[in-house]
Parts: C-alpha cells; structure tokens; sequence
C-alpha cells in the first residue's frame, strides 16, 4: 500500500496536477481569506471555509479522475491486480494519495490561523475543528470519485461526472426548498453535506457529523472494491 | 510449477476458454502457441489471477490463484501482451515501485541493477518511459516480470515488434530462464515456438488441439509421413505396386511430368519406414525412381490446418 501511495503523489507532482490543483486551492482560499478576514476586520475563518466548500467540489474531481480510469486504459491495471496486493490495499493506497494531495492543499488554513495570530486572538478550537470537517468533507467526495473513476475509463468522463455531482451536492439545499413532499425533503436533508459540514464550521465537534462523513468514505471505497473484483469476474 | 485444471472463461454466450487442462514444471519452457484470439492471452490473464476463471482451477507451487491469491502471486512474474508501464516514470522509478509493490524482500537496489543487467537497460534507467523505443519498453516490462526472481514466469509475446536482434536477445534471455524457472511463453509465430520451447501447446478457439514435445510436434500433428517422389513409368502400374507395400495408407498422383514421369505424394504411418520397400517395389516392375524426398508438410501448413480443422468442429 506504501508502494502505492508514494506513486500517486510522485504522479501528481511530476505532473501539471498537483500544482494546478494546488494553485487554484490556493489562490481561491487566499481571496476569500482576504475578502473575509483582512478586508471584513474579523479574525474568523468560518466564512473562509464554509465558500471553500464550494471550490473543493470542482477541484477533487481533478484530483481523483484519473486513479482508476487511466490505470485501466493504459493497461497498467494488470501489474496491480496480478501483484500480491489485495483489492483493497489498491483502493485504500490511491485513495490516500489523493487525500494526501487534498490535506496538503487544506494545510495553508493553519498557515492563515498563524496570521490571524498577529493582529488577533485566533479561535483555535474552531479552526482546528473546522480543518477536521473540511478534511472529512474532502475525503468523502474524494472516495465518490474514486468510485467513479473505477467506472470508465476516460478520465474526463470521470471528472465531468465528478463536477456533477458536486454541483447536485453544492445546491442541494437549493433543490429541497423547491420540493414540497415532506418524505423526500426529509431523506434529502439527511444526505445533504453542507449540514452536516456547517457544524464543523461553526466549531461543533459532533459524532454524528464525523460518522456521516466517514461512512461516506467507507461506503464508496467498499464500492470500488467492489467494482474492481466484479470487473475480474465478468 | 504450474497445475491448470479444467480450465473454463465465458463471456455471455462466448467461450473464449474451454475445458483446459495442462501441467508445467520447472526446468521446461512451454509454449502457447495459437492463432490470435485463440484464448491465449485470456488463459494467461487467469494463470496470474487478473481474471478469474468461470470453472476449473489454477494452482502455483500449490497455492491456488483464487484461494491464496499472495501466496500464489508472489511466485509470478508476469508479462502482459501491453506491458503495464507508467510511461511517466523513469526506468528505475517504476522498477523500484514494482519491486516495492510486488514486496520483494531481496536487497532493493543490488536486485534492480541486477534485473537492468539482465535485459540490457543499465544505461536506461534514468530515462522516461515514455521516450523509450518499443523494444527498450519491451525490456522493461521483462525487466519488471523477473523483479524477485518468482518460480514462475509468464509470458505474452514478449518478442512481438522487436527488430531481429532484439528477439534473438530476448529469446536467449527466455531460455536462459528457461533452465531454473517455470516458463510459460505465448507466441503466434511458429518457428519461435520450435525454436526456445521444450513443449508446445497448440491452443485453437479456447482448446488445446495439440500437446506435444517440440521435436515431435511435426508428427504429432500431422498422424503420419509423406513421401513425395518422381517416378518414371506408367502411372497406374506404380500407385497399383506401392500400395502393396506395407504401412502406406495412400497414394496420390499429384501430375504427369515430361518423358513418361509423374509426381506422386505417398502417405505412409507414424513408426514405420518405408523408403527401401519403394525402392525395391519400382526396381521390381522397372520404374526408376528420379526423385525421392520426405515431404512432409511444413509447420506451418499443420499449424493452419489443425487450427482450422479443429475450429470449424468446436
């Protein structure tokens, strides 16, 4: 698994990836952080990281679109899946490599906290607990498009769907005010993501809040082993 | 060593493997031999468990491929048709990944240097993948196969668009292997076959038409021998005295030639010898024999028939 994951990184960064990833992180966390914190006069983060929400969605497809999709078009599959490696070793090691790209790119919150800590008293309780949802909230949608990599193997139908999805998640809460059945609002409220992430935002440290996310996490990652053994036996 | 018992993939309603069996030991070179889409390929992708099978089972060194897939996959090395090469890492990068990842338990960078030597790519190894020509790709999927020294290697065309040199390189590698490892190695080209192989397995349409060692596959696949002569005198006198002779199953004028001669193939069964009693048979009615050769059917022609026969009935 080591193996692995040391190989998706040294792949991103050998690539453009990493950097554009990187940048775009960087360059939209910065303006929000101006436009909230230098230009507002606050010291909160909160507002910094509830817009960052929206930003991850675009950039994590980007991350994980080619984990699986590629391995399968240029074959390279083959020397995973006939290695002593279980499936979900594989899984898990591609997994964490984006997520480790994805933490890299949260750390510059932390870089910010030690700025606001010049002028101000940072709330470290409500930074620290929000750079844990948003590192949760960014390991869910990392496994969704896990799993959607694993399902094609163009890298842009990967990321296009990936985009999707974080596009019905971003308005998610949009949708549920145009539906009027109580039933589907109510299913709905449970799977939207923004709740369960303002928690997080707000300084809530809540169980319910991290089970949520890390089931997330788990289902699709189950989902992609899935998909991978089923592909051998088809 | 290498156990494949009833062996069977079906895609829907398409058998792409059927029903095979066969047994490989260490120290013997067996060859896959078989047109394209024969099953080859697929046989090998469930060998090394990239595949699973819809029946049968594999076992390496005892452990079977589904089973105990570690266990059975650390004794592989394997060369897929498109060697799995990430083209965006140098040579010693990926070979580095795939001894990490295949967790080889040898001293990493002795091993590597070692493997390069091998087949040839030391001066490779700080280059790109991807800048690399075929062959040198080739090589480095070779390189990748033999990465902790498995029992067991397998291997898909490995000589497939190499230039001549490269393939003699390849091949001398292969039987040089050969002496200590299970080597199973697909081709569709024959006289490769023939040429590093110990034992041949004809595979044609997902079965095995043909088991044999390699200096008898002529005969195997073909049943019997021919003979094919030049004799002067009347046709119907001659093929009348050599079917007398004992052990010939049939002759055939194949056409008259100038000055009273004819050519003729005779068919004659596996384990006899019939040249002397020929020759006697055509002094006795006065034919003279111009011309006498063993003609049997090249390698080749088999191959194709066999194939072919063997399809249509399947």
């Amino acid at each position: 698994m080591g193996a692995i994951i040391k190989r998706e990184l040294s792949s991103y960064f050998r690539s453009a990836t990493a950097y554009v990833v990187m940048g775009v992180y960087f360059f939209f966390s910065g303006l929000f952080f101006y436009l909230y914190c230098f230009r507002s006069n606050s010291s909160s983060l909160s507002y910094v990281y509830a817009n960052m929400f929206y930003i991850i969605m675009f950039i994590i497809p980007i991350i994980a679109m080619k984990t699986f999709s590629e391995e399968k078009r240029q074959k390279t599959d083959q020397a995973l899946l006939t290695s002593p490696t279980s499936l979900t070793e594989i899984v898990l090691g591609k997994f964490l490599g984006a997520f480790i790209l994805f933490a890299i790119c949260c750390s510059v919150f932390l870089l910010y906290a030690v700025v606001i800590a010049f002028f101000a008293q940072p709330q470290w309780s409500v930074i620290l607990c929000t750079f844990l949802g948003l590192l949760l909230l960014g390991g869910s949608f990392i496994a969704i498009n896990v799993f959607i990599s694993s399902l094609t193997e163009s890298m842009i139908v990967a990321a296009v769907a990936g985009m999707a999805i974080g596009l019905i998640i971003d308005m998610m809460t949009y949708f549920i005010s145009m539906i009027s059945v109580t039933w589907i609002t109510d299913i709905l409220q449970k799977i939207n993501f923004i709740n369960y992430y303002q928690n997080f935002t707000y300084g809530i440290l809540s169980i319910t809040d991290i089970v949520f996310f890390l089931s997330v996490t788990g289902l699709f990652l189950f989902f992609t082993v899935r998909v991978l053994e089923k592909r051998r036996w088809s | 060593m290498v156990e494949v018992t009833n062996l069977t993939k079906r895609y829907g309603n398409l058998t792409a493997v059927d029903d095979i069996s066969f047994k490989a030991e260490p120290g013997v070179i067996l060859g896959f031999l078989g047109p394209n889409g024969a099953g080859k390929s697929t046989t090998m992708n469930m060998i090394t468990g990239y595949i699973s099978s819809t029946s049968g089972t594999v076992t390496i060194d005892g452990y079977d491929i589904l089973a105990e897939p570690k266990q059975a996959k650390t004794k592989i090395g394997y060369l897929p048709e498109i060697p799995p090469l990430y083209i965006d890492m140098t040579v010693r990068r990926y070979l580095e990944f795939m001894f990490d990842l295949k967790r080889v338990k040898l001293p990493k960078k002795q091993h590597i240097d070692e493997v390069m030597r091998l087949v040839h790519i030391t001066d490779k190894g700080d280059r790109i993948i991807k800048n690399l020509s075929k062959g040198y790709k080739q090589r480095v999927g070779f390189a990748q196969a033999l990465l902790g020294n498995p029992p067991v290697l397998i291997l898909d065309e490995p000589t497939v668009g190499l230039d001549p040199k490269q393939i003699i390189e390849i091949r001398n590698l292969i039987r040089s292997l050969g002496k200590k490892h299970t080597v199973i190695f697909s081709s569709h080209v024959l006289s490769e076959v023939s040429e590093i192989c110990d034992r041949v397995l004809v595979i044609s349409h997902g079965k095995i038409v043909a088991d044999a060692k390699t200096d008898e596959l002529a005969a195997t696949l073909s049943g019997s021998l021919k003979l094919s002569m030049i004799i002067e005198g009347n046709s119907g006198d001659v093929i009348n005295e050599l079917k007398k002779i004992p052990g010939v199953s049939g002759v055939k004028k194949q056409r008259d030639l100038e000055n009273n001669a004819a050519k003729y193939t005779l068919e004659y069964k596996k384990d006899t010898d019939v040249r002397r009693d020929v020759f006697n048979a055509m002094v006795r009615i006065g034919c003279p024999i111009l011309e006498l050769q063993s003609g049997n059917e090249s390698l080749e022609a088999m191959f194709l028939r066999l194939t072919k026969e063997k399809g249509g009935r399947s």
